[in-house]
């Protein structure tokens, strides 16, 4: 099985046929995947998830006198074709914090506005020194062309429709705080818990990752929204996972609630009417008071107070919204040792070019 | 041109009904003479020794992008139809959406013309509307005369109901048929695979079967309409169960649709897209696993017509690019007889006339191809000679083609080619 698809399902055997073996994948670029990238969640195994946890207390406890010499002068590009605010500072912070150099390069002021292909973008920062590439792209999947393309560990920072591991990663951290689970992570920490995500599913990343990781843990994930914005496909993103089209319904069964953004730059025309969207799926103080007056209220950000989600009760006693982003850079220096190897451990990758 | 004597082979010629060991005399570029082993005799002829091997009539086909005039970095006639050559084909039929589009008679002579270094027959075929527009019909008389052998606006749809009716009688009157790329692209923008569970884990935006099978049933209902001018329906690189259903629909009503499916659509489920191998993306998208068994069973049962590779070279740096992207499309000549040979025969049990019927005189017969297809005597002297029992690993490598797109490199297929050889020539012998 190609690097790529580890975590991953593997093909059908349907398509093995007779004297045709299954697709080898020959990968267009010449590198497998650096083990230190992360680029879905499906590719963590839970005891992946459990050092990653772990390393994030560990660090965010750290002296930072001490914590500066782990990836003393060590480089980490940031290579951001979307805006972004909470994941690029605390990606950001993160490397900072680690004593790594860190550079910032984003679409408009880049000779990626001069038609750069992402391969070439990718391998000039290498050439430049970077040992690890943050990566956030419009495009579902770019972190898989730039892990070929450069052999360097890149970590997605959100990529198109399709994930936002290191987010999955700080909810998930938020959550287990939340709960106050103890002890080594499991297949059953999440067991008997309940977690709503209600809103654009169809659009979103972090709903796709962390539909992916949350079950993993034993959790029970229902997704919430109109058709439009979830389709029926969704149930199928992986077992544990249900659709529940009733907003109070869903409330009612949860002890987290995730609300997400509608993603007015996505919709690519389609019509919604957002009074009929706000009467059936906004998160206002008296439909949580009335369906989910203990869960824990949760978003990503960014927030569109009024739409999705009211004032009350984005800054009201329930909500972990400042909590999850204060949790992204503990978990992000996390997933940047885990990229990168510590100063000193010598995990520098060497850079043998596969063949073609 | 020296004739050429192919001896002791087993010729399987499904348009004449053969499949026996049969000598076979090519001289002129035409068949000459057919008879039991032994018993031609020829003192000038080349001597090709067939025991053990299938000898064949040429492949054919109808679906191919040379990429000239224009793109000549992707492809060119001469080397697409080297790798056609390779892969055993005799005949393919180019479609017109090169720079500019084959929209002219102009453009349909100078892609048949001899300085396009072309090693086997190119067949142009037309663009149904100016610059593959959708708005103004071209001149198919004229086309025709050129020597197209069917219009289309392939890589876009003929989306118009008036546009589309219109085509159709106006192909009838110059008995051409109309090929459709089958896509209501209304309900396929910013889409890069398949609709459904494995698009939706990707985060792709997906194309809905309707989006096929709306538009062949659209097509079904202008051609009802139109019934009586005799108008050919021609449904280019069928994907789905239910556009299938609406052909076989169709010609219980009589109506003269006929159909191609490509062998990436029935060896290939949506899942082969699996991280993002742009390998994986042509358009229409592979598709569900019932729908890739569905193209199986329409084989087999006889509803589609005949096997097309829509071979669509790009350049490496093309499909090196982000999913959603990367052209679409993928090379197809070199490795179809082999994937067919390998999925259709030995999987499923097809015979191999009828897999050799589905490359060749089938596809020949869609377009009205006359003379190719066949090892009848007087027939073009087009013959490809493989080895049925061989397997073989699939090099993108060792490709022929200018470009190496294939999601089937390393794959081990079975029935090699040894020799092909067009209109008396030979233009391929494996070395």
């Amino acid at each position: 099985m190609s690097p790529r698809t580890q975590g991953r399902k593997p093909p059908a055997p349907s398509i093995q046929t007779a004297g045709v073996p299954p697709i080898s994948r020959s990968p267009v670029s010449g590198y497998p995947i650096h083990p230190g990238s992360l680029l879905s969640c499906a590719d963590l195994s839970v005891e992946d998830v459990g050092s990653i946890l772990d390393l994030a207390d560990v660090l965010e406890k750290e002296d930072p006198v001490r914590r500066d010499r782990r990836l003393f002068k060590r480089r980490v590009s940031l290579l951001f074709y979307e805006s972004s605010t909470r994941t690029r500072t605390s990606f950001e912070l993160a490397a900072k914090a680690l004593g790594a150099d860190t550079s910032l390069v984003s679409a408009q002021s880049s000779s990626i506005e001069k038609g750069e292909s992402l391969k070439d973008t990718g391998i000039t920062l290498r050439a430049l020194g970077a040992e690890c590439i943050i990566l956030r792209s419009p495009y579902s999947g770019a972190p898989y062309l730039l892990a070929e393309s450069t052999g360097l560990p890149i970590l997605n920072a959100g990529d198109g429709m399709h994930e936002h591991p290191s987010q999955a990663l700080l909810d998930l951290r938020t959550i287990l705080a939340h709960l106050k689970a103890g002890a080594k992570l499991s297949e059953t920490t999440l067991k008997g818990v309940t977690i709503t995500i209600c809103g654009d599913i169809f659009h979103s990343r972090v709903a796709r990752s962390n539909a992916l990781l949350l079950p993993r843990l034993g959790a029970r994930v229902i997704l919430c929204g109109p058709p439009p914005l979830l389709p029926d496909a969704a149930a199928g993103v992986a077992p544990g996972v249900v659709i529940e089209r009733d907003f109070d319904r869903a409330l009612d069964q949860s002890q987290i609630v995730m609300m997400l953004r509608i993603q007015a730059e996505r919709l690519a025309g389609l019509a919604l009417d957002l009074d009929e969207y706000k009467a059936r799926y906004q998160a206002s103080s008296e439909r949580i008071a009335a369906h989910a007056p203990e869960a824990l209220i949760m978003h990503p950000g960014p927030m569109i107070r009024g739409l999705e989600i009211t004032s009350q009760v984005a800054d009201g006693p329930q909500s972990a919204i400042a909590d999850q982003v204060r949790n992204g850079v503990a978990v992000r220096m996390a997933l940047i040792v885990r990229a990168l190897g510590e100063n000193g451990s010598s995990r520098r990758q060497s850079r043998k070019r596969t063949s073609r | 041109m020296n004739p050429i004597l192919i001896r002791g082979g087993r010729l399987i010629d499904p348009a004449a009904g053969v499949d026996a060991p049969r000598d076979l005399l090519l001289v002129d570029g035409k068949v000459a003479a057919i008879d039991a082993t032994g018993k031609i005799k020829s003192v000038d002829a080349e001597v090709i020794d067939a025991k053990g091997l299938v000898v064949a009539p040429g492949l054919v086909d109808i679906h191919v992008h040379l990429r000239e005039p224009g793109q000549g970095y992707k492809e060119t006639i001469a080397t697409g139809t080297a790798a056609a050559a390779a892969g055993g084909f005799t005949t393919v039929c180019a479609m017109p959406n090169t720079i500019p589009v084959n929209d002219s008679a102009e453009t349909t002579r100078w892609m048949q013309s001899a300085e396009r270094g072309a090693v086997i027959r190119v067949f142009p075929i037309g663009a149904a509307t100016r610059g593959s527009m959708g708005d103004a019909l071209t001149e198919y008389g004229s086309l025709k005369a050129a020597g197209a052998v069917a219009v289309t606006d392939d890589g876009k749809p003929i989306l118009g109901d008036a546009i589309m009716r219109e085509a159709l009688n106006a192909a009838a009157r110059v008995n051409l048929p109309v090929i459709q790329h089958a896509e209501d692209t209304r309900l396929t923008g910013g889409c890069s695979m398949n609709a459904g569970v494995v698009a939706f884990r990707l985060g792709l935006r997906g194309m809905p079967v309707e989006a096929e099978s709306g538009l062949v049933e659209r097509d079904i209902r202008l051609l009802a309409e139109v019934k009586d001018s005799r108008a050919h329906l021609h449904v280019a690189h069928l994907s789905t169960r239910s556009a299938l259903d609406a052909v076989r629909r169709a010609r219980r009503n009589k109506l003269r649709v006929t159909c191609e499916v490509t062998p990436h659509h029935f060896v290939l489920n949506e899942e082969a897209v699996d991280s993002y191998d742009t390998h994986a993306k042509m358009n229409p998208p592979l598709r569900s696993e019932a729908d890739r068994a569905a193209m199986i069973e329409g084989i087999i049962d006889g509803s589609i017509d005949c096997i097309a590779t829509d071979h669509a070279p790009h350049a490496v740096h093309e499909k090196e690019q982000e999913f959603e992207r990367a052209p679409n499309g993928i090379t197809g000549l070199e490795s179809a007889l082999g994937i067919s040979i390998a999925v259709l025969h030995v999987r499923h049990k097809l015979p191999l006339s009828r897999v050799i019927a589905l490359l060749s005189p089938q596809p020949a017969a869609v377009l009205g191809l006359k003379g190719r297809g066949t090892l009848a005597v007087g027939s073009s002297a087009d013959v490809v000679i493989f080895d049925p029992a061989q397997k073989w690993i699939f090099k993108a490598s060792e490709s022929k083609s200018k470009s190496k797109n294939t999601p089937f490199d390393g794959w081990t297929l079975q029935g090699q080619i040894l020799t092909t050889i067009s209109e008396g020539r030979v233009v391929y012998r494996r070395s």
